[in-house]
């Protein structure tokens, strides 16, 4: 397992070096100069030249790549364009308040998705079922900046419940129906994954009780799955936090992405861009070791 | 599973509908949908079924247009995703060997990415206009086709009547598209489908935030960018085009499933 360990975090090396060279040739290939959008048009071209150096601009695109990446590794990420602050200390002034997003509705999903999927398993096709198959796929079908804005219309502009804006309740129910409506649908399918193998069925034929055939036997194993759908569902997580901080106005890393892919502030885009992907890697890794502690049927290692 | 059935005829029966709406358009819409109808913003009547926007251009005439967008926009690059999906991925799981070790690297690299967060920054370096919407939308979306054609091709290629086309020096080109391609192809129409449902749902974003399609051409998504300063006063124009997205993308999931159940495809 060590070793599965240690060769997943040596393969992360070339996957971020990867990423920060797609996004990084993607945004200095554009045609036109960040400056533009920063310095007043009229200023003299001796004083532009200045900031394009002091920017690092006036180097070729591949000297500027590597004077980032040896930089990067130290984990300096250059300043802000806007701010002129470090932006390793703008992520970490946001990350917390996009975390105190996240990190609730994972769990509020989770709580509302195991009991859903596995009732609708259990009892397939019944009208609990049915009810909760439409309604994951309406979940699955509706375009989250609007189901933002109708909460913000319904609780916010008709009844006065809530706040529009900097308040966390309705951007962290937008969140939680986004993610809820396919992991529900996951879990129904692997509890009646489950359901159909033949140790359930040695199960009930020794006469088993039901409720310990599903709570012993079944839904143990029918939440392995669950674990690697987490995992890899953080990628829509992030870009879910994207828009839906955009739209509520809530101060964190995915607001501040928006923002800055709008200024063409490139250290800041390269930052969070880099810091997400690190986080879903790391995600996508975690889900898998975990799967494999709960799970002593996978083997990462070949068996002696 | 009869329940399945129905709903898949229902998404049959809406995509179809708003296929149509959206190529007789101009014959259906009640007005010329950039034309200012009203002096100002009017909500449903017998004259604008859908309402009118802050300008007084009919809602109901845009929307129509706009579906021409989200359609034609989903359709295309859902085309671009697919082509370059089952080409990588089809002389990836074939040929295997370095070329496969670097696609598949390269589609983790790529699926690491939040991919609206690609999306947009491309978006914001070219001019916005329908065209760059399907390109980009198509060239960050072909990662899941790669993937499952490539597990297809490594799964069929050691099948009997493979060897056997080979033993009888038959040209690589033809085993890929005439025999491994075709016994490969369900779950490739299945991930067009739902493929054609995200491209629909990542068009709205991106126009909603302004980097996708521009006025005065409408998409629903834009439509919804309008609507944001008339919450209070027009909640129709925000409620509305949401709806159409949703029936649209919901349709298309229930096609997308109805396929799986009849093409036998897993997952």
């Amino acid at each position: 397992m060590h070793k599965y360990i240690a060769k997943r975090l040596l393969l992360l090396v070339p996957l971020l070096i990867g990423i920060s060279l797609v996004s990084f040739f993607v945004m200095h290939l554009a045609p036109g100069d960040p400056t533009s959008l920063f310095i007043d048009p009229n200023v003299k071209p001796e004083e532009l030249a200045r900031v394009r150096a002091n920017w690092g601009l006036d180097q070729p695109v591949y000297i500027q790549y590597f004077i980032w990446l040896k930089n990067a590794v130290l984990l300096d990420f250059g300043r802000s364009y806007t701010t002129g602050q470090p932006v390793i200390g703008e992520i970490a002034e946001r990350l917390p308040l996009t975390l105190l997003l996240m990190i609730p509705s994972y769990i509020l999903t989770l709580l509302i998705c195991i009991p859903i999927g596995v009732i609708s398993a259990v009892k397939k096709n019944s009208w609990f079922d049915n009810t909760f198959t439409i309604l994951s796929f309406a979940g699955m079908a509706i375009p989250t900046f609007w189901l933002g804005l109708m909460l913000m219309l319904l609780f916010s502009v008709q009844f006065h419940f809530l706040p529009a804006v900097g308040n966390i309740v309705l951007p962290l129910i937008t969140m939680t129906i986004g993610s809820l409506a396919g992991l529900t649908r996951y879990q129904r399918a692997a509890m009646l994954e489950v359901l159909n193998q033949d140790f359930i069925r040695t199960a009930r034929a020794k006469g088993l009780p039901e409720r310990i055939v599903i709570f012993k036997h079944a839904l143990r194993n029918a939440l392995i799955p669950i674990v690697t759908i987490l995992g890899l569902s953080l990628p829509d997580l992030f870009g879910g936090a994207f828009i839906i901080e955009t739209i509520f106005a809530w101060p964190g890393m995915g607001r501040l992405g928006v923002q800055s892919i709008f200024q063409r502030n490139y250290p800041v885009i390269m930052g969070i861009v880099m810091f997400s992907a690190l986080l879903i890697v790391l995600g996508n890794l975690l889900a898998d070791i975990s799967y494999a502690l709960v799970d002593p049927r996978i083997r990462y290692e070949k068996s002696k | 599973m009869r329940k399945v059935n129905s709903l898949t005829i229902f998404g049959v029966a809406v995509i179809a509908f708003f296929i149509l709406a959206a190529i007789f358009a101009p014959v259906l819409a009640p007005f010329n949908p950039d034309e200012m109808t009203e002096s100002e913003i009017q909500g449903p009547s017998a004259r604008h079924l859908f309402g009118t926007d802050d300008l007084g251009r009919d809602l109901l005439s845009r929307s129509l247009y706009g579906a021409r967008v989200s359609l034609s926009v989903g359709l295309v690059a859902v085309v671009i995703a697919i082509l370059i999906g089952t080409l990588f991925g089809a002389v990836s799981g074939y040929y295997g060997g370095w070329f496969d070790g670097f696609i598949m690297r390269f589609v983790d690299v790529m699926l690491a990415f939040p991919s609206i967060f690609l999306i947009l920054a491309i978006q914001t370096m070219l001019t916005p206009n329908i065209y760059n919407v399907m390109v980009v939308i198509g060239l960050t979306s072909w990662m899941g086709v790669a993937r499952l054609v490539r597990g297809g091709f490594l799964r069929i290629r050691e099948v009997q009547y493979v060897e056997a086309a080979r033993a009888s020096g038959c040209p690589d080109f033809r085993i890929i598209f005439r025999h491994i391609l075709p016994n490969a192809s369900g779950p490739i129409v299945v991930a067009a489908t739902l493929g054609m449902a995200g491209a629909v749902l990542t068009e709205s974003a991106l126009s909603f935030l302004g980097l996708g399609v521009q006025p005065p051409m409408s998409s629903w998504g834009n439509m919804l960018m309008d609507s944001q300063a008339y919450m209070r006063d027009a909640p129709w124009m925000a409620i509305i085009p949401g709806l159409l997205i949703l029936l649209t993308v919901l349709s298309l999931y229930f096609i997308g499933e109805g396929l799986r159940e009849k093409l036998n495809v897993r997952g």
